[in-house]
């Protein structure tokens, strides 16, 4: 049988405010256990909650973003479990009334063509703190630093059909979460944290199937194995009689698998009720439009205005513009080199090899957009071969001495005397009479030959324009 | 509407709360007792009424975010039954 794969993606992102969503506690990642944890984080009692306005605005950012209806008039909710990293036994969410209503993201797929994926919901809630159960013998470790830490919860519909399109929307949502500088979206770290609903149905049918929830998907590699993973245990199961179980089941990187979450809890039954420490939240247009009127350019219209105005390719445009320090980066390259499409070559190539091959965030890049800009600006002035450049590019990853200063040291400067680039000609010439015999007996092929020795001889610093010209000339 | 003992122990257990076999049989009829109540409410037309979501009619007011807590670390674990190198101990939770 045929199976169709459905996904909905639940993603959490950390909104990046200075204190948590209910106290005045920090939320800087990495800190002493504990030490960003008071009254409220703790649940002493008579501690009460104050909504962060910042937080708040980040929540609308992203749903404005995103083209979605933003409730006037949005409540929190109680959650209610026990977990020790959860102290006052319940989490404050949104259940019935969340800030950001129905809205969509478009992705491009491997094929070329693009898919609208909805966006169901996204809410506001508390992030929990962290228990460590191997470190004190007989005793877990409550750390609840991240207790209270903003969190905004995406839900996506079920309108994803493979792992594939899984990672696209999730690359998009990445992108757009650091345009609007909502969150530093790292997975590694934890603040952008990704469940995955998956379940399949024999193809042409419209019902679902039962669904599995695997958590703990912590990278955007893992989201699309830990999704193939479970589509061919799904299918194993019913192929060999079974059915499903709808289930929490966790992504085991190590070995690749997810497995079972087998709880001797009662069914999730999470007594939601409003929460009574908060009034509804109430905000009106002024709010919305001022929140409008500040969003950034945003990757889609980014990646139009780059074909449109440096005349890229769409594959160009779309690479460039997968983060906003890139498109950046890229900008100053093009306008100071003044060559658009040279800037999106070297930056697109050159400079990604370098970052892919070190593991290199675009900030982290030793050689700074205005230094990529003199180099690219030294090839169109015909200082330097595009060749050459290379070897300066990699001498500028190591040396930060001004562009001009590697090309002098070094002796990189294309020859462009139109007397010193005759003298190698004549010498090519002079040296190599059997293969001008072959030439001027017409075999055009043996051109390449003259012009790999005059190179060669020039250390490649001719300017191969120039080269070429005199060598058809003298070859006549 | 009856409630049976199974789910008063269910959510007993949600909750957390120790109810022992000679109590149960009474909260089941108090609990009971509340449903009726709220089967009456439920009764009552309320299609143009919003719902309600706190009894105050007010607006949440909104905190600037600014850190405002300082580092209280050693103050809090003097409180708490068990603490050790900065991590708050609890009974271990998984096995």
């Amino acid at each position: 049988m045929e199976w169709e794969t459905v996904i909905g993606l639940e993603v959490h992102v950390q909104l990046s405010t200075h204190s948590k969503l209910f106290s005045g506690s920090a939320t800087k990642f990495g800190a002493a256990p504990n030490t960003q944890a008071n009254i409220y984080d703790l649940a002493l009692p008579g501690t009460l909650p104050v909504l962060n306005k910042a937080a708040l605005a980040m929540a609308v950012r992203f749903g404005v973003a995103i083209g979605a209806e933003i409730s006037k008039r949005s409540v929190f909710d109680r959650k209610n479990y026990f977990y020790p990293d959860l102290p006052k036994g319940y989490q404050v969410s949104q259940l019935d009334y969340p800030i950001v209503g129905k809205g969509s993201l478009t992705v491009a797929l491997e094929d070329g063509t693009e898919k609208v994926i909805g966006i169901t919901r996204a809410h506001m809630e508390e992030d929990a703190g962290k228990s460590l159960h191997q470190e004190f013998p007989g005793m877990s470790g409550i750390d609840l630093n991240r207790a209270g830490t903003p969190l905004l919860e995406i839900v996506s519909e079920p309108d994803i059909r493979s792992a594939k399109e899984a990672v696209a929307y999730l690359k998009k949502l990445h992108a757009i979460i650091r345009y609007l500088d909502i969150s530093d979206g790292n997975m590694a770290q934890g603040s952008m944290r990704c469940d995955a609903n998956v379940s399949i149905r024999p193809v042409g049918t419209t019902e679902f199937g039962n669904r599995a929830e695997i958590k703990n998907i912590n990278s955007f590699r893992f989201v699309e194995k830990a999704i193939n993973y479970e589509i061919q245990r799904q299918q194993g199961v019913i192929e060999d009689g079974g059915r499903v179980v709808q289930e929490t089941r966790l992504y085991d990187a190590d070995k690749n698998e997810t497995r079972s979450m087998r709880s001797k809890e009662v069914a999730n039954d999470y007594r939601y009720f409003p929460e009574p420490d908060l009034l509804p939240i109430v905000i009106d247009d002024a709010f919305i439009d001022s929140i409008r009127a500040e969003l950034p350019e945003l990757p889609d219209a980014k990646k139009a205005r780059f074909c449109r105005e440096y005349g890229l390719s769409e594959y160009d445009a779309g690479v460039l513009v997968s983060t906003r320090e890139m498109a950046d980066y890229y900008e100053v390259v093009a306008k100071q080199s003044g060559d658009t499409k040279l800037a999106a070559n070297w930056v697109t190539v050159e400079l990604q090899g370098l970052l892919n091959k070190n593991n290199w965030e675009i900030n982290d890049s030793p050689i700074q957009a205005d230094r990529l800009a003199t180099l690219i600006s030294r090839i169109q002035d015909n200082t330097i071969s595009g060749k050459l450049a290379k070897t300066v590019f990699e001498t500028m990853i190591e040396d930060s001495a001004g562009v001009d200063a590697i090309i002098k040291e070094k002796g990189l400067q294309q020859v462009t005397d139109a007397g010193a680039i005759e003298k190698l000609v004549d010498e090519v010439i002079a040296n190599n009479q059997a293969q001008v015999a072959q030439y001027r007996a017409g075999k055009e092929k043996v051109f390449g030959f003259f012009v790999g020795q005059a190179m060669k001889a020039s250390k490649g610093k001719a300017n191969p324009a120039q080269l070429n010209q005199l060598l058809k000339e003298k070859l006549k | 509407m009856a409630l049976d003992k199974s789910e008063v122990e269910k959510v007993a257990h949600l909750a957390r709360l120790h109810i022992s076999d000679a109590e149960v049989e009474e909260v089941t009829n108090r609990i009971t007792d509340i449903l009726v109540l709220i089967d009456q409410m439920q009764s009552v037309d309320t299609d143009a009424v919003e719902p309600l979501a706190h009894p105050l009619d007010a607006v949440q007011r909104l905190r600037v975010d600014v850190v405002t807590e300082t580092n209280l670390r050693d103050e809090l674990q003097s409180l708490a039954p068990h603490s050790q190198d900065g991590f708050y101990l609890v009974p271990k939770v998984l096995e």
